[in-house]
């Protein structure tokens, strides 16, 4: 009887329902987390007081990775874009081997607290410190209004709160753990996260392979036959329905070759000179761990990574089946629903009740957000109201675990670097710590009204946080560990360099600041976009480096020895000041 | 002694490296990106190969390729008697 009961219950419960539940559930985890892994010291405020085993710190980098970006927008992105989407797949992932192999073994070695730190060190120079901190600010506020505008997105849906309201929440739960428990409580949630955004991303990816091809495993559905007995491969049938409606086939895209090469480098790249992502190889024991736990982390990004572009085809397939050429007075409810957030929007423009969905802008009738067809995913397709709510509570895991850690290099960039290292070198163990504490509670505070008035280059801006990654840390690191003669003034010109000229090429060529118009594709420098122009300042920066270095004095016998030291793995001490 | 036992092993690191490094660019950017034309021509199942290296093949192989690094690190880490 009881069974029946819970049976009953769950076909009845709302997603409205459902959403409060599994949110409501895992918010209570989160600051139940929190409460028991508070933060007593500066080292555990930093780095967790760096003893994380290399499992728990791999799930929290990859929780710290993977943001509202990935769970919500890359999908989508893929979706519409086909082929020219795999510059995400192999750029977001491809990074972590260079982060193994060149970055976190000898920067766990090194075993400071900060990016910063590092640079600052390395290069016997405060000037060079704080171009490191001006980096780190840079990249890290950019990319996290992004995360804050997902926040409010998918409570303004699933909740149906206003967008604003969503926000403020997303801001007190994630100020509540951030400053509360510091990297320990980060680190502790976003192990939690990881477990939850995983199991939301693929109980729908499963759910709809089958659904499509008869396969459980999307990486293997999405190369399948389809389900419906046709015996037609579905990638061929979408490459199909592409063409049909004149866009390119969608294994082959758009982008010219050096393009794709030029973004998939600067992604890469990128991603191994963030700042959040570093740090958290700071928090294990040894350098071996630092190693593992980036396997493990990329191993458990991968999961996601090879889910999505199957998503992304069964997704198309779908829309373009549901939708195409369909009768707008009979469009399923979910349709309705997504109007009203603006994120889907059909205009009738030739008046026949129909909906043309093609690639001819004149005659397209239809436009979707590349942001729902992940979250609307589970509605098209049917499934039941739980995986819609599932869908809803890990999109906000992704969202506030990078949130999270991008508030905590903010506020060590600020009361680490800047205030210890730079302002009052006398500054108590337990200052520091306050100010560590209210520079996160003043980043929340920024963070959330970039959330609730999102700058309209934020779109921009995340390509930029990775141009900037690129054209800044990546080269100075990568000297100061595999090249011992490079020095400060090397160094700190690259960087200054590689900034200016990422810089000038987004506002030229992205936001049109030194022009009347935009100018177009045929005036980018070698036919490289914006997005991919990171390699480009990156080679800058080395050529800059090396050529300067060749100028100026070899730099002090003591910190050549430190570079003899962190390329060694033995005799890795904790993290110190 | 001790600065050639350094030396020595800084030496294989980076061979290592550069074998790992070669087989991330191939997988990537030559099988993903440049050939991909022409893998095209073959199928894996229901995948043109070049569009199966973009957004399957290649990340498979970054994984394993970053455990390859940790076995073969560890080992030389005890070689050199540098692992605890």
């Amino acid at each position: 009887m009881v069974i029946t009961n819970n049976i009953l219950l769950v076909e009845v419960l709302s997603v409205q329902s459902w959403t409060y539940i599994l949110v409501g559930i895992t918010f209570t985890l989160y600051i139940g987390i929190a409460i028991w892994a508070r933060a007593g010291s500066t080292k555990e405020f930093y780095v967790a007081g760096g003893g994380v085993s290399p499992l728990a710190n791999g799930m929290a980098t990859a929780a710290d990775w993977m943001s509202a970006a990935s769970f919500i927008s890359m999908a989508g992105i893929i979706s519409f874009a086909g082929y020219d989407g795999s510059v995400y797949l192999m750029g977001w992932t491809g990074g972590y081997v260079l982060l193994a192999l060149l970055l976190a073994p000898y920067l766990r070695k090194f075993g400071k607290f900060t990016v910063p730190d590092f640079i600052g060190d390395r290069y016997y120079s405060n000037t060079a410190r704080l171009v490191g901190v001006i980096c780190a600010l840079l990249v890290s506020f950019t990319y996290v209004a992004g995360q804050m505008r997902g926040v409010g997105l998918v409570f303004s849906r699933f909740l149906e709160v206003d967008i604003n309201t969503g926000v403020i929440i997303g801001m007190l739960i994630v100020l509540f753990y951030a400053v509360l428990g510091g990297m320990k409580g980060i680190t502790y949630t976003q192990v939690a996260q990881y477990c939850i955004l995983i199991f939301a991303f693929m109980v729908p990816a499963i759910f709809i392979s089958i659904q499509m091809t008869g396969n459980p495993i999307p990486q293997l559905g999405f190369g399948s036959e389809l389900a419906d007995g046709s015996g037609t491969f579905l990638l061929d049938k979408l490459d199909d329905l592409s063409t049909d409606l004149g866009f390119a086939e969608y294994t082959e895209g758009t982008k010219s070759l050096v393009d794709v090469f030029a973004i998939t480098l600067a992604l890469m790249v990128g991603t191994a000179g963030l700042p959040h992502v570093i740090v958290r190889f700071f928090t294990v024991k040894r350098v071996k761990d630092a190693r593992k736990s980036a396997g493990i982390a990329l191993l458990l990004i991968v999961i996601l990574y090879s889910t999505a572009p199957a998503v992304a085809a069964f997704a198309r397939t779908n829309m373009i089946e549901t939708l195409s050429n369909q009768p707008y007075a009979t469009v399923p409810e979910w349709f309705r629903k997504w109007e009203t957030t603006g994120l889907i929007t059909f205009v009738d423009k030739n008046n026949d009740g129909l909906i043309q969905y093609v690639a001819d802008k004149n005659q397209n009738e239809l436009v979707v957000d590349n942001d729902i067809m992940v979250l609307a995913n589970p509605e098209i397709a049917e499934l039941p109201n739980w995986v819609i709510a599932l869908v809803a509570a890990g999109a906000l895991a992704a969202a506030l675990s990078t949130a999270a850690g991008l508030l905590l290099v903010i506020s060590a960039s600020v009361s680490h670097d800047l205030i210890k290292k730079i302002v009052n070198p006398k500054i108590s163990e337990k200052n520091e710590l306050v100010a560590a504490r209210l520079s996160s509670v003043v980043a929340v505070c920024v963070a959330g009204y970039f959330g609730i008035n999102p700058p309209g280059f934020v779109a921009a801006t995340v390509a930029l946080a990775f141009g900037l990654a690129a054209a800044s840390f990546f080269p100075a690191i990568i000297l100061g560990i595999f090249y011992k003669r490079m020095n400060k003034e090397g160094a700190i010109a690259g960087m200054i360099v590689g900034i200016v000229a990422m810089l000038y090429y987004m506002l030229k060529y992205k936001l049109g600041w030194f022009d009347d118009v935009l100018p177009s594709k045929s005036h980018w420098w070698f036919g490289i976009s914006p997005e991919g122009f990171g390699s480009v300042a990156m080679l800058l920066n080395f050529i800059v480096s090396i050529t300067i270095m060749k100028f100026t004095p070899e730099p002090p016998k003591n910190v050549q020895d430190i570079v003899e030291q962190i390329r060694i793995p033995s005799g890795a001490g904790e993290a110190t000041h | 002694m001790i600065k050639n036992k350094s030396k020595a092993y800084w030496r294989e690191n980076i061979r290592y490296l550069c074998i790992l490094l070669v087989v991330w660019f191939l997988v990537s950017f030559v099988a993903g990106i440049m050939l991909k034309d022409v893998l095209n021509d073959f199928k894996l199942g229901g995948f043109k190969l070049g569009f199966w290296f973009a957004q399957q093949g290649s990340m498979y192989v970054f994984v394993i390729l970053i455990f390859i690094y940790v076995r073969l690190m560890n080992k030389l880490d005890k070689k050199y008697g540098y692992y605890k």
